[in-house]
């Protein structure tokens, strides 16, 4: 799904574009069938097949299907507290992923992990459950790859409530100064848990903040994923050629609550906000254009619904760790350890 | 500046009872309670933090404060924890009391400076002229599959940096009063919720976390323990959730005529080694149980306080923790790290059999 840094937007492109932001939604909408299944009638945390605080990403998969566009699994991307629908649109396996999220002997992390801890070596994918702490090791992917002499990048997302963070400001600073092949990703979905921008953020745009260390920054108003990709290309090119960092806020939505459990009593738009919802507005605008027939839509969906059946069969038939195993991996074991 | 302040009324009553009037609150609602209180009486108090305003804080601390208070007294901060960390710090340093809540304990790592380099040495680097009368508000603990960075208890770490008072409640007759208590203190108290004693409505509870709370105001002494069982074979000290699974044990093996006496530690700093030393001596064997990791940190000191104070008391010391492994998120890997019934019964078995 990957399309070259340079191209301009082709249909192809388009569908590739709508058919990512289809199987995210499709993976959120099983995960969180999932959650809930079995933590009822009364809604309990710790139990069920996936327990623990589940932060799920419908509405911003524009920013992950057009950012993701541009990278190769040798690029770098790391990850927030919310990180499926990055993790898919960079082509993370959905097996281990899942199996991950269920806390499987055949996760990504052999179960010590879990949702907010992906760590997939084989595309260079990982978050953290710590607001803003992905930025800082961007950095360090972004160095080894500047070093290495290739034009491989590092892509940091994360929330624009984390942009109040001090390490969001002294990346973007050593980002700059270094000149390093990193973009840095806000997502604007209007809220940090129940603290709306407004009352979080002392400038109505964070790509404002990109002038203060030096680097171009870019605020993309509508969701659009048209929009992010052109944004994301000439970043992320920029980055490539040596041109150094750029930062790029992306006005998106969150349709769901901060965490699945979550009734968001403290939202004014609770009523209005599904008429936004990115999928079926591309979706439409693809099919009025042409570039799109009802046929293809479906088979993306099929495709869709398949794979991430597949991934949860996978999971859920997978062992649970050994309980008598509980020490593992906190060392490396073997000739250096 | 601030060596002029007065210090706070201490003349509540100390006395209490915890069934007195037999009211039942869970421990969010006696925390909340205590704040709102000393809120009504002291206009110096404010409360501040990440979604602590119309959400009320996310396990429940802060409910319903924002309506009584406004946002002027209740405030929501962006997610810049050394920022308004180090705003409680310079507040407090000119006479208002603020309640500064950490969403998680294991967030520290964003903001640990302003606390143990600022909040935990200002009194001492200033010849004690300069106070930090401030709240630390945390939740800790896991149990619920949050992973290896939301399930952290960490009052060891805080505990071993000197300069601030670690206060750990178990229950809501002592939450109210312990959280009384710390915004009456002239020095920074860390104010360590477990999740699972809270009683909230969304994760597993033991009954325990609701419980008799008077309607009045009354402080409980930061740095006393608490009896929380006597028994006269084997003691354990514990605290916070850790209480209540001690509790569940000992009445569990009393119908085999196992006594089992449980200290209630309720504070790390201070440490009420008197009353540590006292169950010992009484009982010859000491478990200590704690949800933290275990090694350099509370049981450790526990048990050194009874071996330097007398070695020969001692048939059999041993501790239940969390084992040296990050929290696991798998619910088998984390049942199998966390200091469960079924590990304190073992345990005490284990000690009686001396
Ligand atoms: C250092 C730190 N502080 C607080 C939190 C708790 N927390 C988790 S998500 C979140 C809100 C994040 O908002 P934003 O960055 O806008 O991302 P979004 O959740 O909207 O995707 C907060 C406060 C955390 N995980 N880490």
């Amino acid at each position: 799904m990957t399309l070259s840094t340079t191209q301009a937007l082709t249909d192809e492109g388009r569908r590739a574009l709508i058919g990512t932001m289809v199987l995210i939604r499709t993976y959120e909408e099983a995960i969180r069938a999932v959650y809930y299944a079995d933590k009822k009638p009364a809604f309990d945390i710790g139990a069920g097949l996936v327990p623990g605080e589940m932060h799920l990403s419908a509405g911003q998969e524009p920013v992950a299907a057009g950012i993701c566009a541009h990278l190769t699994p040798e690029d770098a991307l790391t990850a927030t507290h919310r990180p499926h629908h990055l993790a898919i649109a960079h082509g993370v396996a959905l097996r281990p992923m899942t199996a991950e999220i269920f806390g499987r002997e055949t996760g990504f992390g052999h179960g010590r992990g879990g949702h907010m801890h992906l760590f997939d070596p084989t595309t260079h994918f990982s978050c953290s459950g710590i607001i803003a702490e992905g930025l800082p090791p961007a950095l360090g992917q972004a160095f080894a790859f500047k070093r290495e002499g290739s034009d491989r990048v590092a892509v940091a997302v994360t929330g624009e409530g984390a942009a109040n963070q001090g390490a969001f400001h002294e990346s973007l600073n050593l980002a700059a100064l270094w000149k390093l092949p990193v973009v840095f990703v806000v997502e604007d979905n209007d809220w940090g848990i129940s603290v709306p921008r407004a009352r979080s953020t002392s400038v109505a745009s964070n790509a404002d903040r990109a002038a203060a260390y030096g680097m171009p920054g870019v605020r993309v108003e509508d969701n659009s994923v048209e929009a992010v990709y052109a944004a994301a290309g000439e970043a992320i090119a920029r980055a490539r050629s040596g041109g150094g960092p750029t930062l790029i806020e992306v006005h998106t939505l969150r349709l769901w609550g901060h965490f699945e459990g979550d009734a968001e009593g403290y939202r004014p738009d609770l009523e209005s906000v599904q008429e936004h919802d990115p999928i079926p507005l591309y979706r439409d605008r693809l099919l009025e254009s042409g570039v799109l027939t009802d046929g293809q839509y479906q088979a993306m969906q099929a495709s869709a619904v398949e794979q991430v059946e597949d991934a949860i069969e996978f999971a859920k038939n997978s062992p649970t760790p050994d309980p008598l195993d509980h020490l593992s991996y906190v060392f490396s074991e073997g000739v250096n350890s | 500046m601030t060596a002029t302040l007065p210090s706070h009324d201490q003349s509540l009553a100390l006395a209490i009872e915890p069934e007195a009037g037999k009211r039942k609150l869970s421990t969010a609602k006696a925390i909340q309670e205590a704040i709102s209180q000393r809120m009504v009486r002291d206009e110096s108090v404010f409360v501040m933090g990440e979604d602590v305003g119309p959400y009320g804080g996310i396990f429940s601390s802060t409910t319903g404060l924002i309506d009584r208070f406004g946002p002027e007294r209740v405030l929501d901060t962006p997610i810049s924890e050394s920022a308004f960390i180090g705003l409680g710090i310079g507040a407090a340093v000119e006479g208002m009391r603020p309640i500064v809540e950490l969403m998680f304990a294991d967030f520290f790592g964003v903001c640990m400076d302003q606390i143990y380099n600022h909040m935990a040495k200002i009194h001492y680097e200033s010849g004690g002229n300069v106070r930090v009368p401030m709240v630390l508000m945390t939740a800790a603990g896991g149990g619920y599959g949050d992973g290896t960075q939301h399930s952290q208890c960490l009052w060891g770490t805080f505990a071993h940096l000197p300069g601030m008072r670690v206060v750990v409640p178990s229950n809501p007759y002592d939450a109210k009063g312990l959280m009384t208590a710390a915004i009456d203190s002239d020095d920074p108290v860390v104010f360590m919720f477990h999740k699972g004693v809270m009683g909230l409505g969304w994760m597993a509870k033991n009954e325990r976390s609701i419980g008799a709370v008077p309607e009045d105001e009354y402080l409980v002494p930061i740095g006393k323990a608490r009896v929380a069982r006597e028994g006269t074979d084997v003691t354990i000290v514990t605290i916070s959730l850790s209480v209540h699974h001690s509790l569940d044990v000992a009445e569990k093996l009393e119908s085999e005529g196992i006594s089992v006496e449980v200290i209630d530690l309720r504070s790390l700093v201070p440490l009420d080694r008197e009353a540590i030393v006292r169950s010992v001596s009484k009982t010859g064997r000491l478990i200590v149980v704690d949800e933290d990791y275990q090694s350099f940190g509370l049981s450790g000191e526990v048990i050194a306080v009874v071996a330097e104070h007398d070695p020969t008391l001692l048939k059999r010391a041993s501790r239940v923790c969390v084992p040296d492994v990050p929290i696991p998120y798998a619910r088998e890997l984390e049942y199998a790290v966390l200091p469960t019934p079924a590990r304190i019964e073992a345990a005490v078995r284990d000690a009686v059999a001396i």
